[in-house]
């Protein structure tokens, strides 16, 4: 018997059909995991049955019942909660007062703070979290944000959990924590629906999967009855092929030469040399300096140290100075730094090299032309003249990788390049990648996936605490790159 | 998500402004038969002039993320000044166009060294538009009533017969001020639909940390923002110093409300990102034809002028937030 079910749900925007006769039932005391690529549905098919958007045609379930929530209120008095990607929390409030932010206990008139800090202590304690409760939440990484979040959820006597890639921002330790949580809630008689992109989070804890592919539901069933081969295979729709293109490199110029470089409170004494045509990833844990390195590197952050660019000596104090010498960054968080969300796709793919397109007056025309390159080059899929903030976070990923690269810069920093992306997406940024390698451009690729890392890097930089502790070969392996992050070997392999 | 409803919520802020207007204008229309007379409709675009131009520089400042609350006291500094500037050169160069020559450059260039003090003070110090320009209008108020000692500046009364033409005179019977304003309109918006810089603006405006990862120059971009209003402020003052030939602490006063105003119901994102010229220009049309419509007709009495104002500059915000809510 489910307790939340969807029964031939579709949902249109305006004229365009994203949700075709979806079905999906969640029971009780089982963990069902979504997975498809984006814009497969999972984030629609998760507000629907979240009680944040009405069905266009189809029935929402509750215990059997036809039920239309007028409100995410209503769905959360029937005990149905959700946390979503970009958090609901309210940034200055501490953490406290946000998990209890609606339903704060009283003693009369006043606020009873002795109680709500004791509960807030014993949520945070059952999360493993050690975050104060009194903390200001804007203070917080977004691991703690997450956990906070899920705190908030157990205070309200969750019958059902719907999850919107819970762990993308989390590392593994974090991970391995929230999903004992999410154990710990099955075991309690909850049902949880989470989605992710990592498909061995979901062999590992889903008792039920269902996968879209387009808006329907191409497969459902137990989860044990597919390994990750098949997962990826279903939600592509197709056999998936390795999942790296071959490396061939062949080095050439010194292109990018580091000595020296220190961030003020995040990196100390970075050095290295990146030749044209190389792909160099830099590894590390989150927090151990790698985006601040490589962000003082190229004017976004004050830093010093010796660079040369091509020989030359450079003197980099903003971004647009790197620019001009031929280095871009590629930011790792594409909505609050890549992208105008609030923008169409042209004005943000021109952004960044707008002067060429201007002689005085702007050409609107050349800006379309380029647009049409940039969405065929790119396989950028949506509407040309919707909002970059609608798109889906996989094309999102391909404009602002097309915005960098018009801008044509021959030495290029990508930090993360595929985080919260699926997979046959993921596909296409390697390919693209190594394509930039092989047209003789010098890349960087920081990650936190080290199958990424490995897969695509002629050679690996390992960070830990602001330091280089290691760099390693082609041949890197995941155990040895882990023992460089966490400080277990320091020896630094000849290159 | 529902890009197929984007569209049609565009169009309707684009056509709230207009219909405001025409609204306005049948309604005076029918009021007043002079209303849409020659004499009363150059009045009215001759007083939209002062406020449009600096309106202008204005929807830059707010298009970009800032704002400046001193272009109202500005003004009437740099008509103190001029007016200072013009009176000692009487004795040594004479009554003359070159003496009302000099006086006009040195109108623009305090309008420019002003603007460009608020922009530096923002860029460069990190310090709030809001804190500094505030900062500003206090001091140049200060300063206006200091140089005038409390009253009124006057100037050369030989001199002030020479230079009146430039509000009252023209050509085609089209007062200078009308066609300057024309001029900084059509200048403006081209700047704002069709250059780096206006994209720039916008870009800035609506998320700066992604203009800043965009190599865009923020810092530069700003202060020219700011330097270009301080620039049309001393260019509205030009135009306005001959219509009274004097200046006092209550010369321009709340021009800077007026101006703000304008920009905002004229569509612009009082939060910035978004901004268009040509909707400053309704806005000023209508903050204008308000006080004119009280003034020709007797339903209302014009002393309700600033209520009316008010309740207008709320409801276009109100229009605006409901544009954007879903």
């Amino acid at each position: 018997m489910s307790v939340l079910a969807l029964k031939n749900v579709s949902r249109s925007f305006g004229p365009i059909e994203v949700l075709h006769g979806v079905d999906i039932a969640l029971r009780p005391g089982r963990v069902h995991a979504l997975i498809g690529e984006n814009g497969a549905g999972k984030s629609t098919t998760m507000k629907i049955l979240a009680g944040y958007q009405p069905p266009s045609s189809g029935q929402v379930l509750l215990d059997g019942r036809p039920v239309g929530f007028a409100s995410m209120g209503q769905a959360e008095a029937q005990g149905i909660s959700m946390i979503h990607q970009e958090f609901n929390l309210a940034e200055q409030l501490t953490v406290e007062q946000n998990i209890f932010l609606g339903r704060e206990l009283k003693r009369g008139p006043f606020l009873d703070k002795p109680a709500m800090r004791a509960r807030t202590r014993d949520l945070l304690d059952r999360l493993e979290c050690r975050v104060a409760p009194d903390r200001v939440v804007s203070t917080l990484s977004n691991s703690d944000k997450q956990m906070v979040e899920i705190a908030k959820a157990l205070l309200r006597d969750t019958r059902v959990l719907v999850m919107d890639e819970p762990t993308a921002v989390l590392t593994r330790a974090e991970t391995a924590i929230l999903l004992r949580q999410v154990r710990a809630l099955r075991e309690a008689g909850t049902a949880v629906l989470f989605t992710s992109h990592k498909l061995d989070e979901v062999e590992a804890i889903a008792d039920d999967l269902t996968i879209m592919r387009d808006g329907r539901v191409v497969w459902t069933g137990e989860a044990a009855a597919m390994d990750q081969h098949a997962m990826a295979n279903a939600m592509v729709g197709r056999e998936m092929s390795d999942l790296f293109p071959a490396k061939v490199s062949t080095p050439g110029e010194v292109a990018l030469q580091v000595a020296n470089l220190t961030v003020p409170g995040f990196s100390r004494d970075i050095g290295f040399t990146l030749r044209r045509g190389e792909v160099l990833g830099v590894a590390g844990l989150i927090g151990s300096g790698r985006t601040e390195t490589f962000e003082g590197l190229c004017g976004l952050r004050p830093a010093t140290g010796d660079v040369r660019i091509f020989g030359q000596p450079a003197r980099i104090d903003h971004p647009w100075q790197a620019q001009s010498l031929g280095l871009c960054y590629l930011t790792e968080d594409r909505k609050t730094r890549g992208l105008l969300l609030g923008k169409g796709l042209r004005e943000n793919l021109t952004l960044q090299a707008l002067s060429k397109f201007s002689r005085g007056l702007l050409d609107t025309g050349a800006e379309e032309r380029a647009l049409d390159r940039a969405i065929a080059d790119f396989d950028i899929r949506g509407h040309r003249g919707a909002l970059v903030g609608n798109l889906s976070g996989g094309n999102q990923q391909k404009l602002l990788f097309a915005k960098t690269m018009l801008a044509d810069p021959q030495i290029v920093v990508i930090d993360e390049p595929t985080r919260g992306i699926d997979i046959g997406t993921k596909q296409q940024m390697y390919v693209l990648i190594r394509r930039l390698a092989a047209e003789g451009r010098a890349i960087v690729v920081i990650s936190s996936e080290m199958q990424e890392v490995i897969g695509l890097a002629d050679r690996i930089l390992v960070m830990r605490h602001g330091r280089i502790t290691g760099e390693l070969g082609a041949d890197a392996t995941e155990d040895a790159i882990v023992k460089l992050a966490m400080g277990v070997a320091t020896e630094r392999e000849p290159a | 998500m529902s890009d197929a409803t984007a569209p049609r919520r565009i169009r309707m802020t684009v056509i709230g402004p207009i219909l405001a207007l025409v609204l306005l204008v049948v309604a005076g229309a029918l009021m007043n038969p002079n209303f849409l007379g020659w004499d009363n409709v150059t009045n009215v675009l001759a007083r939209s002039a002062f406020i449009g131009i600096i309106a202008v520089g204005m929807t830059f400042v707010i298009t970009a993320g800032g704002l400046d609350l001193s272009v109202g006291s500005m003004a009437a500094f740099i008509a103190g000044l001029m007016i200072l500037v013009m009176n000692s050169l009487v004795p040594s160069m004479g009554v003359g166009i070159p003496v009302i020559l000099v006086g006009m450059a040195v109108a623009l260039l305090a309008g420019l060294a002003a603007g460009l003090l608020n922009g530096i003070l923002i860029t460069r110090l990190g310090i709030e538009a809001f804190i500094v320009t505030l900062g500003s209008m206090g001091i140049y108020r200060s300063l206006v009533t200091w140089l005038a000692d409390g009253g009124t500046l006057s100037l050369d009364f030989a001199l002030r017969s020479l230079y009146q033409p430039v509000y009252y005179g023209g050509i085609f019977g089209i007062t200078w001020p009308i066609i300057v304003f024309a001029v900084v309109v059509v200048i403006g918006e081209i700047v704002m639909r069709s250059t780096a810089f206006g994209r720039h603006c916008a870009a800035i405006g609506s998320n700066e940390q992604v203009a800043k990862y965009s190599s865009v120059r923020v810092d530069r971009v700003r202060l020219t923002t700011y330097a270009a209003l301080g620039l049309l402020v001393g260019l509205a003052t030009i135009m306005y110093v001959p219509r009274l030939g004097s200046a006092s602490s209550a010369t321009g006063m709340l021009w800077e409300l007026e101006a703000i105003a304008a920009v905002i119901i004229g569509g612009t994102v009082l939060k910035g990102g978004f901004g268009r010229v040509w909707g400053t220009v309704i806005g000023v049309l209508i903050l204008t034809l308000i006080g004119n419509l009280l003034n020709l007709t007797d339903f209302v009495s014009p002393y309700l002028n600033g209520a009316i104002q008010g309740a207008i500059i709320v409801l276009a915000v109100v229009l605006q937030r409901e544009g954007k809510a879903r």
